[in-house]
């Protein structure tokens, strides 16, 4: 088998992998890296968005030894020194989660979507920008709530680190 | 999925001879219809060919008269590239419109034409702006391309390095989506170059993808009202649990119409 070598959460990791091993298999199967889920395996549902070079990805339609080289950050990658990310904070905050099995993709599509969007984002560019994440239980309410509250804070941090 | 070798290619010549060397070699793009394919058992190559790392075929240029993407250039850059947004805009929007953020961020242009999915967007736009399709061997025309449910002209071996779509006067394209699966229900793109018209239908046609001669035709002058009176006839569109052939037909019109009127700028 393969080994194969990348960067997860900032740290170098290698491992072995078959063509056929999915991105989220390597994460979840050899990195024991558990956060990210699988919801559908069809492409369809978001429970396994990881970022891949910055950019949200579905790690069930990928194959881990196309990632090479490449740098994922994954759910468990976004707190730093034991305080959760903004995002992660807001959802917690907001009730954005009920038996958080979409919490993880949900959470990795907002943050793309602050990366691409800003960090003012109205309820409609939300819910547009969430087509590819479905939550069996909340009904996406506070899920929104919760974004946009995240995006504001994500925003507030960006401009404290840049007085820092 | 089924084992398989995994390989990537460093250069269009090296892809083209991995493909014509290895059996049951297949090429890989942004991989989100092949590997869903695969997981299903629906397909089992190999060897898998990932075109990934071919830096040539990314990225969009204006060439002249015509805006150039290269065929692993995913919907996302498509959708957001200031070269498209200034001569092509409705090009970006159909761009923007096709699946979710995450699928645009992988899935390619080049993917997508090659693939010919009845219910895809780009190849509505490949047709209604009469578009090239560059390969490794030779250019196709897209009127020539496209040729059936999931079948193109491509040989065995043959590699698509970029599409080429002549910049119009004026391009819209209105999509009826399936909420579900994200792919055009029905989807028209009309564009408007001199005193030509073309308009390009997907999601509907048994047949896959195809050019509406009869309303291309009725346009007297480039707008909605020239194609009210015209009707499509069921035969020959696709029904389904999700829309019958006499309903797609309707909005084909109704898409048509839409369309039209939002490459004048206006709403319907
Ligand atoms: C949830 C979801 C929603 C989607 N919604 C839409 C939608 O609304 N509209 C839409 O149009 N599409 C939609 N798609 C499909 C998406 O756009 C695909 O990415 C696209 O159809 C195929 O592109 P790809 O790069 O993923 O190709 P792959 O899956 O990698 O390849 C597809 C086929 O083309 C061949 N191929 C790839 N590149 C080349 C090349 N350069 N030359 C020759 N052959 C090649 C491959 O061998 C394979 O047979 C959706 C997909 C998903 C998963
Ligand atoms: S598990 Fe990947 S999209 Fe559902
Ligand atoms: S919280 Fe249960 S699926 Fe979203």
């Amino acid at each position: 088998m393969p080994t194969l070598s990348m960067t997860v959460n900032g740290k170098p990791v290698s491992g072995e992998a078959e063509g056929r091993t999915l991105l989220v298999q390597f994460l979840r199967e050899t990195l024991r890296l558990t956060g990210t889920h699988v919801g559908c395996d069809t492409s369809q549902c978001g429970a396994c968005l990881v970022h891949i070079d910055g950019k949200a990805v579905k790690s069930c339609t990928t194959l881990a030894l196309a990632c090479a080289g490449a740098s994922i950050t994954t759910i468990e990658g976004l707190a730093r020194d034991g305080k959760l990310h903004p995002m992660q904070e807001a959802f917690r905050e907001n009730h954005g989660l009920q038996c958080g099995f979409c919490t993880p993709g949900m959470i990795m599509s907002a943050i793309d979507m602050v990366n691409r969007k800003g960090t003012d984002l109205d309820e409609q560019t939300i819910r547009h920008e969430l087509e590819g994440n479905i939550c069996r239980c909340t009904g996406y309410h506070n899920i929104v709530k919760s974004i946009a509250a995240g995006a504001a804070a994500m925003g507030k941090e960006g401009l404290r680190q840049a007085a820092e | 999925m089924y084992a398989f070798d995994y390989i990537k290619a460093t250069s269009l010549d090296q892809a083209a001879k991995l493909l014509s060397e290895k059996e049951e070699a297949k090429l890989l793009a942004g991989g989100h219809t092949l590997l869903p394919t695969m997981k299903q058992r629906l397909a089992a190559p190999g060897v898998l060919v990932d075109l990934s790392g071919v830096s040539d075929l990314r990225g969009i240029a204006r060439e002249g008269d015509a805006v150039v993407i290269g065929a692993m250039t995913p919907h996302g850059e498509v959708a957001t590239s200031a070269v498209v947004r200034a001569a092509i805009p409705s090009l970006a929007e159909l761009a923007s419109v096709i699946g979710d953020p995450a699928v645009r961020h992988r899935g390619t242009i080049g993917g997508s034409v090659a693939n010919n999915d009845p219910a895809a967007d780009y190849p509505a736009a490949c047709l209604a702006l009469g578009a090239t399709i560059v390969t490794n061997k030779r250019s196709v025309a897209a009127d020539d391309f496209f040729t059936g449910l999931f079948e193109t002209a491509l040989e065995d071996g043959e590699i698509v390095a970029k599409v080429s779509f002549p910049i119009p006067d004026k391009m819209g394209y209105a999509k009826f989506r399936n909420p579900a699966s994200r792919y055009a229900l029905v989807g028209v793109c009309v564009a408007q170059k001199g005193s030509t018209a073309r308009v390009a239908v997907t999601g509907a046609g048994s047949n896959g993808v195809f050019r509406w001669k009869e309303a291309e035709a009725a346009f007297a002058t480039f707008d909605p009202a020239s194609l009210e009176k015209l009707t499509m006839s069921p035969a020959g569109i696709n029904g389904d649990i999700h829309a019958d052939a006499e309903y797609r037909a309707h909005l084909i019109g109704v898409m048509a119409r839409r369309a039209t009127a939002k490459a004048l700028g206006k709403r319907l």
